[in-house]
């Protein structure tokens, strides 16, 4: 194990070191006492580090020494798409005409950028098989409590304000609950079956005219196609209800299953997952939602349409739209990246895509099946879940799996999640990983159930090649240390 | 076909199929009903090749006026400043941008010490006790500092000043509509928030005060006053601010804000046609255990080292579900470093003399437009932006610009009626004495 200890930035400063190059100021200086009043200059400098260019150079090279991310190895980190993140998108991104352009400017000299928009909502409709997509949405949660805004807006326009439940499957992701609490509604779990699918009989049960929506992710979180999902639209529908896709298993169902066909009312995507973002480390993110025709007026201001002169304009005027969700008009940079993603991979390589995405996990799936428990044993899409149960009996918890992996150089698995399953693996390997890849992770997941079998002590302790070891969390929460502080 | 992204053979096809036990891929999808199982392809371009692509994309991008080969003078929330070189060489690591949230700290303690230190400058320039991990952008921010105030303060009303960014305050609106929040404008007077109205629509149902330093006009508010109006009805008092501003400007924390939010853009980050920025959230210890998105803390390992983790999970969304107050998930940590690669590469010194520029090189153009003639109709304390009255509509005055290879100002009256025919004109240090007086030369030329 390295033992370096790791200095701060605020560590390497030594007054009278910079690290900038301002211009000369090239008019005449005056003293600020003039120019402000009295008690608005700040007395205090902000503590800011005084370092040179290669301090800065080394450290952050340094930090990027101590980080996992897909370049570095694999990252099977299930329902978040760890997929290899191409360079294109990141030159195209950094180009001066796409970089240096002020939200502002007049939209006669944005053309270009807003044509690439444009075409890029217009692909996302044909993906998803919506009717209108909006690319404001900043990420999936914020995309999904815009989404539930319109649908708040869609039944108070038809004078049904009182609809105030929003549906979600105990399997659901944590931002599901949360966006609806946000969006003014409140949440109903709805059951699992002994299948790991949505609860028919529940879902029959817990409807009702309050029903504002369900919200859905197919396939859902334990990687398992959502078969009934004909008939889980149709109850929703029945009682006045709208049908939400939470897009961040889309990976699993290009050119599969749209979800505008499987009668989802609205969806939101995952830029940043299926189409190649990149997770820049936790974000940013982009977070587009696409809806059926009748939520269309609902959309967030503005709407970027197509004039008959073949121009491109944001469109404001719309009066029954939920109002604004985020300044300007989306996480542009990363937009772009999709859609570069788009255009390299075409409608053959998004079908292979998903054909390989759901390969490599079934794959997988079979190769571990004998070593660890599944609870679900059927066809997965692109994850599967393991359950740890076998393991947590001989004294090892999923959580000491997981750090185990770290000494092989991956990063483990969603762990914990969904909260059906006890000790759970979630294993989403992508398309673009390749067999000797695979191989090479199983390979390591069963020695490390033999070692739960004949040595767990090694798996307990793990990690064991890390730069550091575990860490003392309970107390980072109980006496929070949030910020350097100059001893 | 095969694709540089996907790895597959067909040799490892058969393989894996065999080793699933079944014969070919569509068996995995027979899951999908008959019904909505999609077919054929999608109607979609046909893919390009690495090198015509980028020739396609190339030409779409020289179709826009950038702000490179231009001359900008808009700012209006999103400015054109200095980005130090070595940020994109710093983010352009993968090992940054390729990694997720840090959920496994023991091969995360890059991005998570990287955070830790932008929590700590930020907490320096906004003079708050502490800040989050970053939000999306700085509306949003605002908004969800607005949810944080009414459900600490349990009060319906936020009182937002006519000064602050309207998209700003749009999207304040929108937030609040979810949470049944009204929203209350509070007006304006000589490009600055009206205290006399302020002390009229205090109450005690306002659960927070919140104003723009320096304010959307590049006015520099007083904002001590308006604090202390804001703790006498027991509201919270937030401030949305420039942190650039904040190199020379007394910081909000040391001024009576409980909550300090804004954007990050002008370290580091590219105008980018509206995104990504990078939100941040800056507070006090007491309002600590509510901050919304991710926070990172200082702890130790098993043999003492100093390390960083995530830390006071149980404010978010996917412990909390739907008790939580904020769904916020992802937040903005690849922008997050930029900020903090650009704001160290600043330093102590540099951060003050950029923000002294751009009050000292906005002078001078305030000048230089009131001796060719021009009205400048707010005359307090400025940053970086005043307000100019032209005779013409501003958008045929930057029309005409653009044919000198000017970006003029932001035009006013597209979001404040009464203030048609007025541009909002930024300089940040980028801008040369020259070029200052070419754009109140081409200004004053047709502005007769």
């Amino acid at each position: 194990m390295h033992n370096e200890n790791q200095s701060l930035i605020f560590e390497l400063t030594k007054e009278g070191r910079v690290g900038y190059s301002l211009p000369e100021l090239d008019v005449e200086d005056i003293d600020l006492s003039e120019l402000l009043p009295e008690g608005s200059i700040r007395e205090e400098a902000a503590e800011l580090p005084e370092v040179s260019e290669l301090d800065i150079m080394r450290h952050y090279t340094a930090l990027s020494r101590r980080n996992h991310g897909v370049d570095s190895g694999f990252y099977p980190l299930g329902s978040c798409t760890m997929k290899y993140n191409p360079k294109i998108n990141e030159n195209v991104a950094r180009m001066s005409g796409f970089a240096n352009l002020h939200p502002l400017q007049d939209e006669s000299t944005v053309q270009g950028a807003m044509e690439l928009l444009y075409n890029l909502q217009t692909q996302l409709v044909e993906i998803t098989g919506m009717d209108e997509v909006t690319l404001q949405p900043a990420a999936g949660a914020h995309g999904e409590w815009t989404a539930l805004m319109m649908i708040r807006a869609f039944h108070e326009a038809n004078g049904e304000g009182h609809r105030n439940k929003v549906i979600v499957p105990d399997s659901a992701h944590g931002t599901n609950p949360a966006s609806a609490a946000v969006a003014g509604f409140e949440t109903i779990t709805v059951k699992s079956n002994e299948d790991g699918l949505v609860d028919l009989e529940d879902l029959r049960r817990v409807v009702g005219e309050d029903t504002a929506a369900l919200m859905l992710t197919n396939p859902n979180t334990l990687g398992l196609f959502e078969e009934n999902i004909i008939e889980m639209a149709d109850i929703i529908h029945s009682v006045g209800g709208k049908v939400y896709y939470d897009g961040a298993n889309l990976n699993a169902v290009m050119s599969k299953a749209r979800p505008g066909d499987m009668g989802f009312d609205c969806v939101h995507l995952n830029l940043h997952k299926t189409f190649t973002g990149p997770h820049g480390g936790g974000g940013p993110g982009s977070g587009p939602v696409g809806v059926k025709a009748d939520l269309i007026p609902f959309l967030p201001k503005p709407v970027l349409v197509k004039k008959e002169d073949g121009t491109f304009h944001f469109d404001y005027n719309r009066p029954q739209a939920i109002g604004r969700v985020k300044p300007y008009y989306g996480n542009f940079g990363i937009n772009v990246r999709a859609y570069t993603y788009i255009r390299s991979m075409g409608p053959e390589g998004l079908k292979e895509v998903t054909e390989y995405a759901v390969l490599n996990a079934n794959y997988m799936m079979r190769r571990l099946e004998p070593y660890f428990d599944l609870p679900y044993n059927r066809h997965c899409k692109h994850e599967f879940v393991l359950s740890g149960r076998r393991q947590k009996k001989l004294g090892v918890r999923t959580l000491d799996i997981a750090k185990r992996l770290l000494d092989f150089g991956y990063h483990p698995p969603t762990i914990y999640f969904p909260l059906n399953v006890e000790e759970g693996l979630m294993i989403e390997p992508t398309e673009t990983e390749s067999k000797e890849t695979l191989d090479a992770f199983c390979d390591a997941m069963i020695q490390i159930a033999k070692e739960a079998e004949e040595n767990p002590s090694i798996v307990q302790e793990a990690p064991h090649t890390t730069v550091i070891s575990r860490l003392d969390e309970t107390r980072a929460a109980r006496t929070p240390i949030l910020r350097y502080q100059k001893a | 076909m095969t694709h540089r992204y996907l790895p597959m053979t067909e040799t490892d096809k058969k393989e894996m199929l065999e080793t699933i036990g079944i014969n070919s891929i569509d068996e995995l999808f027979s899951d999908i009903p008959e019904k909505v199982r999609y077919q054929g392809l999608y109607n979609i371009p046909k893919a390009k090749s690495e090198s015509a692509l980028l020739k396609e994309l190339k030409q779409l991008a020289d179709k826009n006026s950038n702000t490179e080969t231009n001359v900008s003078f808009l700012g209006a929330g999103i400015y054109n400043h200095y980005k130090p070189i070595i940020v994109d060489h710093v983010i352009s690591r993968s090992e940054f941008y390729t990694a997720y949230t840090p959920y496994q700290p023991e091969i995360s303690q890059g991005e998570l010490q990287a955070i830790f230190e932008f929590q700590t400058m930020i907490a320096e320039l906004t003079g708050m006790d502490l800040a989050n991990s970053s939000m999306y952008d700085g509306g949003t921010s605002l908004a969800e500092a607005g949810m944080l105030a009414a459900a600490h303060t349990r009060r319906k009303k936020l009182l937002v000043s006519e000064a602050i960014h309207p998209e700003y305050r749009d999207v304040v609106s929108t937030y609040a509509k979810g949470q049944s929040i009204d929203v209350v404008t509070i007006p304006t007077k000589d490009g600055i928030t009206d205290i006399d109205a302020l002390k009229e629509l205090l109450d005690s149902d306002t659960a927070a005060v919140m104003v723009q330093y320096p304010n959307f006009f590049g006015q520099i508010e007083d904002i001590k006053t308006i604090g202390e109006l804001a703790h006498d009805a027991k509201s919270l008092f937030v401030v949305s601010s420039n942190p650039l501003a904040l190199g020379i400007l007394t910081p909000p924390g040391k001024l009576g804000a409980d909550i300090t939010v804004g954007d990050a853009q002008p370290f580091g980050i590219p105008e980018s046609f509206g995104g990504p920025y990078c939100g941040y959230f800056a507070t006090t210890k007491q309002l600590m255990r509510k901050v919304p998105g991710r926070l990172v803390g200082e702890t130790v390992d098993q043999e003492g080292r100093r390390g960083f983790v995530l830390t006071l999970q149980a404010r978010e969304q996917h412990i909390r579900r739907e008790k939580a107050t904020s769904n916020i998930c992802s937040n903005q940590a690849l922008l997050a470093l930029a900020s903090s690669v650009a704001m160290t590469a600043l330093g102590k010194k540099g951060v003050q003399e950029i923000a002294k520029q751009n009050i000292v090189k906005t002078r001078f153009a305030k000048n230089a437009f009131e001796a060719a003639g021009f009205e400048v109709p707010f005359q307090g304390a400025h940053f970086n932006e005043i307000v100019v009255k032209t005779n013409k509509p501003v958008q045929e005055i930057n029309k005409k610009l653009l044919e000198k290879g000017i970006i003029g100002g932001f035009d006013l009256g597209r979001v404040y009626p009464e203030l048609e025919n007025h541009v909002l004109i930024a300089v940040t240090e980028l801008r040369t004495k020259e070029e200052i007086e070419s754009l109140v030369a081409e200004m004053g030329a047709y502005n007769a």
